[in-house]
């Protein structure tokens, strides 16, 4: 029952990839049919993603302790209220016209909710699935990318029954959004089940001699950002998922550009959909793929194939083959994706189970900071590009080999990880609440790997 | 009362939860690939 637990929770946060949805209805709620003097803007609309994204991984970062050791079912009621609670209020936002009230509720109040949702289930599903904890996290951190994939659909279809001639329709579809996806959050928080302790899968026995890089031992929250392996492994998700998001974004634009009059703005919808597919279904794939070669590998696969294709990019281009083009964005959507849902086993392979979901929580500032580097770095290189006389079609490269160079870097990132040493790891008899700074507890006689 | 923790899920219920996720992510999946295949027309 967890891993659906875990899907309904992860299926309604993942709305903020859809957001965009509502941009320009929202540009228009004063002019209906365009936008007049006294609208909003789309760049003051961009900020509610933006903050939303920001206050998800600050939400994680400070309440990511709170939320593993007061269990998912807490967690997930807590960030249904906040997410539910973040679209009522920004309904009022819109009724009023008051942009700032929308930043709160969305921006704020939704971002606590996304963050505490997006990391409620990760623990429960590592101990649930000792066996494949990568495929358990997969399964749910597929939903967060599956998540707008329903929610696109789902707000055109409610702006369509509440539009009038006289009304856009954005407030009620809000109020809707809310209480629908409170009721799926609640769901999950009524059936997800934490497993007694000690509990393992029937016919599974741990290995009697880990994996290198697999630990038996835990590591406490506040240890574990001190450690040298914590800033190696968020660099890798940055880099990563900078790599990935700076071309997500510009997906339709970038397709026509490259093959002018080739690809139609309907086709290049259809190619944001494909891409959101396989970061979808990458999510699941690579995450399973991870409890078969290791996580470690898994990461030197992105990061290798990734810096390649990222380099074939503008051969693709030059040659005219569009399925090429499509081919090569697909993988590497799927290895975006592959990254966000491999990264807690690999937190659970360094730092072990009882505070993953906590460290995890950390670890998603990786994601804020390049929630905000990718875009600037790929927005600026083509404004530069093209200020300075480059063909549309060719403004590309240069990004495409700055995010393969991107990806080396990941890549030696990835090569540094080793082992945790011992003199982190948590005692057996040491209280789960162990406050941090306290003075280093030397290390258990079994725990070494 | 038996332990919810040790507690065998019944297959309705594990249907009934897998339904209640998966037939509205089908739906988005459908969708999508819907739009999709005007990519290659």
């Amino acid at each position: 029952m967890v891993p659906p637990a875990a899907l309904c929770i992860h299926l309604c946060i993942g709305q903020a990839y859809a957001f965009s949805v509502f941009s320009l209805p929202m540009t228009m709620l004063l002019g209906i049919r365009h936008s007049v003097p006294g609208d909003w803007r789309l760049t003051d609309i961009g900020w509610i993603f933006t903050l939303g994204i920001f206050f998800l991984g600050v939400s994680a970062a400070i309440l990511g302790r709170w939320v593993e050791e007061g269990g998912p079912r807490r967690a997930m009621f807590t960030a249904a209220l906040c997410f539910a609670g973040g679209f009522l209020i920004s309904a009022v936002g819109v009724y009023a016209h008051r942009i700032w009230v929308i930043y709160l509720g969305y921006g704020v109040l939704g971002g606590f909710g996304l963050g505490i949702g997006y990391i409620s289930p990760v623990s429960t599903l590592i101990r649930w699935f000792p066996d494949r904890p990568g495929m358990a996290t997969g399964m749910a951190i597929m939903g967060f990318g599956g998540g707008a994939l329903i929610a696109a659909p789902l707000s055109v279809w409610l702006l369509k029954q509440f539009s009038t001639p006289t009304h856009v329709g954005v407030a009620e579809t809000f109020i809707c959004l809310g209480l629908i996806y409170f009721c799926f959050m609640l769901v999950g928080a009524f059936i997800v089940r934490v497993p007694a302790p000690g509990w393992q899968p029937a016919g599974w026995t741990p290995p009697a001699t880990p994996a290198k890089l697999v630990t038996t031992a835990d590591v406490h929250v506040y240890r574990a950002i001190k450690t040298p392996q914590f800033w190696l492994i968020w660099c890798v998700l940055c880099l990563n998922v900078t790599a990935g998001i700076g071309v997500l974004g510009q997906a339709s634009p970038m397709s026509q550009e490259i093959f002018p009059g080739r690809v139609s703005a309907t086709a290049a919808a259809g190619f944001v959909g494909l891409m959101s597919l396989f970061n979808m279904a990458g999510r699941f794939g690579w995450a399973t793929f991870s409890d078969l070669i290791g996580r470690k590998n898994t990461y030197f696969c992105f990061f290798v194939l990734g810096a390649v294709l990222y380099a074939l990019v503008p051969t693709t281009g030059a040659i005219g083959s569009v399925t090429a083009f499509v081919v090569c964005f697909l993988i590497i959507i799927s290895m975006y994706g592959g990254g966000f849902s491999t990264i807690p086993a690999y937190l659970k392979d360094m730092f072990g189970t009882r505070y993953v979901g906590a460290i995890h929580g950390w670890l998603i500032t990786a994601w804020s900071a390049a929630g905000v580097f990718g875009p600037v770095l790929v927005n600026y290189i083509r404004q530069y590009q093209i200020d300075h006389g480059v063909p549309k079609a060719q403004a590309y490269n240069l990004k495409m080999y700055i995010m393969a160079a991107l990806l080396v870097v990941g890549f030696f990132c990835n090569l540094f990880v080793r082992p945790v040493h011992a003199r982190h790891h948590l005692r057996e008899q040491e209280p789960a609440s162990s406050a941090p700074g306290a003075a280093p507890v030397p290390p258990a006689p079994t725990a070494a790997n | 009362m038996s332990d919810p923790r040790t507690r065998k899920t019944l297959p309705i219920e594990l249907i009934l939860a897998w339904g209640f996720v998966g037939i509205p992510l089908l739906w988005g999946i459908a969708m999508t690939l819907a739009s999709a295949v005007k990519l290659f027309e």
